[in-house]
């Protein structure tokens, strides 16, 4: 009787914690994508939550101050970071994604303040989902120069 | 020369770290006490080579040697010399190094104190907070030289070597690349040294439970012998996570302080499982119970700091895409791989001595609540471990990667957070041993019922929103059993003792350090749920593009647009970008805010830095955007209310207070820690 009652409580504790972790993960999930795996399944990710990484072209930034919109354009880079290493590390990578001019790109839209580290051959991670139209509508924008600096600095989020 | 002799002293330590390890494990095996003397007497030197390997490194980055790899990575000749000396910690080599060096000050510091009592455990803890030192070092002088030179190779390629490597030319640059601007804040200064701190002070605890395990005296001695250890830890670690996030809310330019980023959480995570051994050590002292829980509770802390490093460090998750991975992870995954079976073996080993000296019989008693408590933050941390290696997962398993943001923690913790509030509320009120529902709502009800009034009276005159009355109604539970327990304790003291109250209270509090501090830290914990409340909760925004005169407005207040001036600031290599807004209050001025835009040039990156105005209600918080002096746009703002988040702030100062009285050496020892004589108790007061 005594020892029952703390094991029911634990499974109660543990069932709601899983439920907690498995809806919550449902939820909250994030496609991560390269760019060319986003034209590849182009149907098949309308509407859900993606994540979406790319090397940004410097001579696609447009920011309109007035509607705070920004608008660029992102070149594939591999996903796999076995793939980037044996290409000669993300700085490289990105060098060469911004100067094929082969590459899939991706117009990416998004509404807010133009954060600090975009520039050209930044790595810029964004979340949000892809619109009929083909553009990429952004809610989030992280970006990251790795050319630059070792440190982990937490990626500067920009929420819109 | 200064950089060789640096490498040469580090050197020198590695090998000296060896000859403690293995001296003191010689030493316990052949139960020698002069080889485990001499290991310690080692463990002594330690601190005072790393010392000089730091100050060679300090004196290169203030001297600007560029031809160190380091120093070019994170000093440039504009950077003013107080950056010039913190940017030691501002990469990886360098904070390797810090670690190491705060690693052997903290093991000498433990080193030093009176071993009579505990000498069976001494050569256990060098061996343990030795070897920890050994593996650091070991990353500094195998794989991350702080001291390496750039040279030239043949093939035209330039690199850092510990050694000139044939036919190589070395390099001279001119300046260095500079300090992340980022990183230009005193936020970050003090940010990772404290950070660091906390992780490096739990390695202590975590040696002398590993040396009570070998040596199979697992009573509660290592306990008390490294509470004050513990504390400070828990402290430091603390301090951390809020000045990481004041630094984001003052640099990051966002109007968030947190945002669930994998570096983050590798912080955070032993934050959760330190917090939940402090508490669970006390029902070890006091009862008997848990000691299995609480050796596993410190193994996983200190597996959680040398992962937290880890991640902190090598940037392998925070990047899950494409980050190049240092060439330190593989180390690192071993080590934290060998340490955890090894402990957990040690563990397993012990399992049967390590059995409860009572049992937990009512659901209610203080210590099941404990328990609970403990389970809660082991959920949360489960919470935040699955967040952080679910991309890794779902890889593995579909192939397909996956990742979850902030709302995936914010939705599956808040819950877990409402009921640790709850506990908070409650727990002080149980009794050990046995209560029931009746004893508990007896001691409950008053402050429920303050707690609903004070909720219903938010609800008619702040908010209707039901996470955030609820949330508020934690808050005010918590607060007044906290406080209805400080005043039921000094009016009974008052009764008996003849004091006034306030006498009473001082001296209750002093008599009672350890369970009224945790009081204080509840109470500040709760301050800073009402800022986190208010943030996430109430934050509003707007953002436009002014001509000057014009306004903007948000929640009654108004922003009018006055000025904007740019300059250089050339011996900092800085251009600034600097607006002159007015805020109002309805008609009233209320004050001038100067958001700015700092563009750094050597770093060629810009900063946003806030106006902020703070008040206890709320911070108005402006970021200026954009303004090209060209344009006859005007300027861009974006102002955010940010409601109540100061209460986060201040409460981290209360809690710091919490602590102290927590950790304070006392006087006049209560009955509960008679089992520790004077002379212990001093000696490892000097913690």
């Amino acid at each position: 009787m005594g020892r029952s009652k703390f094991l029911l409580g634990g499974l109660f504790i543990l069932a709601a914690v899983v439920y907690l972790i498995v809806s919550s993960t449902q939820q909250a999930a994030e496609y991560f994508m390269t760019v060319d795996e986003l034209y590849a399944q182009k149907d098949a990710v309308l509407g859900k939550n993606l994540r979406v990484s790319g090397a940004v072209i410097g001579d696609t930034i447009q920011y309109d101050p007035r509607t705070l919109t920004l608008t660029f354009q992102v070149a594939h880079v591999p996903g796999n970071n076995r793939e980037v290493e044996a290409m000669g590390g993300l700085a490289e990578v990105l060098k060469q994604a911004v100067n094929d001019p082969k590459r899939n790109r991706l117009i990416i839209v998004y509404v807010g303040p133009k954060p600090d580290l975009l520039r050209h051959e930044a790595q810029a991670i964004v979340t949000g989902r892809l619109g009929e139209d083909g553009v990429f509508y952004a809610e989030e924008l992280l970006l990251k120069c790795p050319t630059k600096y070792e440190e982990a600095v937490p990626a500067q989020a920009s929420e819109s | 020369m200064l950089a060789e002799f640096g490498y040469g002293i580090l050197l020198v330590t590695f090998l000296l770290t060896l000859y403690c390890i293995s001296a003191a494990l010689l030493g316990a095996l052949n139960k020698s006490l002069a080889l485990v003397e001499s290991a310690r007497r080692a463990m002594f030197l330690t601190f005072p080579l790393l010392s000089l390997s730091a100050l060679a490194l300090v004196a290169l980055l203030l001297r600007g040697d560029f031809n160190v790899q380091f120093v070019y990575e994170v000093t440039s000749r504009s950077m003013p010399i107080y950056l010039k000396i913190t940017a030691w910690w501002g990469g990886q080599a360098g904070s390797l190094l810090f670690w190491s060096w705060l690693m052997s000050a903290f093991t000498a510091l433990a080193a030093m104190r009176r071993w009579d009592r505990d000498q069976e455990f001494l050569p256990w803890v060098l061996v343990v907070s030795g070897g920890t030192l050994a593996f650091f070092l070991a990353l500094n002088v195998f794989f991350e030289n702080p001291f390496a030179r750039l040279y030239r190779l043949p093939d035209g390629t330039i690199g850092g070597y510990t050694f000139q490597p044939a036919l190589s030319t070395p390099v001279y640059p001119s300046d260095g690349r500079g300090l992340n601007p980022l990183l230009r804040h005193p936020g970050m200064i003090i940010h990772p040294p404290m950070l660091y701190l906390g992780f490096v002070a739990f390695v202590i605890p975590y040696a002398f439970a590993i040396a009570a395990l070998v040596t199979g005296r697992t009573d509660d001695r290592w306990i008390r012998i490294t509470r004050r250890w513990s504390l400070w830890a828990w402290l430091f670690l603390s301090l951390g996570l809020v000045l990481g996030g004041r630094w984001a809310y003052d640099v990051l330019g966002w109007g968030g302080y947190w945002a669930w980023d994998p570096v983050e959480i590798a912080a955070f995570m032993p934050w959760l499982t330190g917090t939940a051994f402090l508490h669970s050590v006390m029902i070890q002292e006091k009862r008997g119970m848990l000691k299995q829980w609480n050796m596993v509770l410190i193994i996983l802390t200190y597996s959680l700091v040398i992962f937290g490093t880890f991640l902190t460090r090598s940037g392998v998750l925070s990047s899950v895409h494409s980050f190049a991975q240092s060439a330190i992870g593989p180390a690192f995954f071993v080590f934290i791989g060998v340490t955890f079976a090894l402990s957990v073996g040690l563990l397993i080993h012990r399992w049967g001595d390590l059995r409860a000296e009572a049992e937990m019989k009512s659901l209610l008693s203080r210590e099941a609540l404990f328990l609970l408590n403990n389970l809660l933050f082991i959920s949360i941390l489960i919470v935040c471990f699955w967040g952080v290696i679910f991309p890794l997962i779902s890889e593995l398993v579909t192939g397909q990667k996956v990742t979850v943001g902030p709302p995936f923690y914010e939705r599956a913790n808040a819950p877990l957070f409402a009921a640790l509030m709850l506990l908070m509320g409650v727990a002080p009120l149980s009794a050990w041993g046995h209560s029931t529902v009746q004893t508990l709502g007896r001691a409950l009800w008053k402050p429920a019922v303050g707690a609903l009034l004070i909720t219903l009276l938010l609800y008619f005159t702040y908010t209707r929103n039901a996470i955030a009355l609820i949330g508020f109604f934690l808050v005010a539970l918590v607060v007044l059993v906290a406080v209805y327990e400080f005043w039921r304790g000094a009016r009974a003291r008052q009764r008996a003792q003849q004091e006034n109250f306030f006498q009473a209270l001082i001296r209750l509090i002093a008599r009672n350090r350890r369970r009224y501090g945790g009081y204080i830290i509840h109470l500040s914990m709760m301050m800073m749920a009402i800022g986190i409340l208010g943030i996430e909760l109430f934050q509003t925004e707007t953002q436009g593009t002014l001509g000057v005169g014009e306004e903007l407005s948000l929640q009654g207040y108004r922003l009018v647009y006055r000025d904007v001036a740019r300059w250089d600031d050339l011996a900092g290599g800085v251009n600034h970008t600097r607006a002159v807004v007015e805020l109002y209050r309805g008609e009233r001025y209320l004050t001038t805010l100067a958001p700015r835009i700092d563009f750094y040039y050597d770093a060629q990156q810009n900063m946003t830095i806030p106006g902020v105005r703070s008040t206890l209600a709320d911070d108005v918080y402006v970021l200026l955007l954009y303004w090209e002096p060209v344009s006859a746009q005007g300027a861009t703002f974006k102002l955010y209310v940010n409601p109540l988040v100061n209460w986060l702030w201040l409460g981290s100062l209360v809690f710091l207070l919490g602590v102290i009285v927590a950790a304070w050496p006392e006087r006049d020892p209560e009955p509960a820690s008679v089992r520790v004589p004077r002379s212990a108790r001093q000696t490892s007061s000097a913690d």
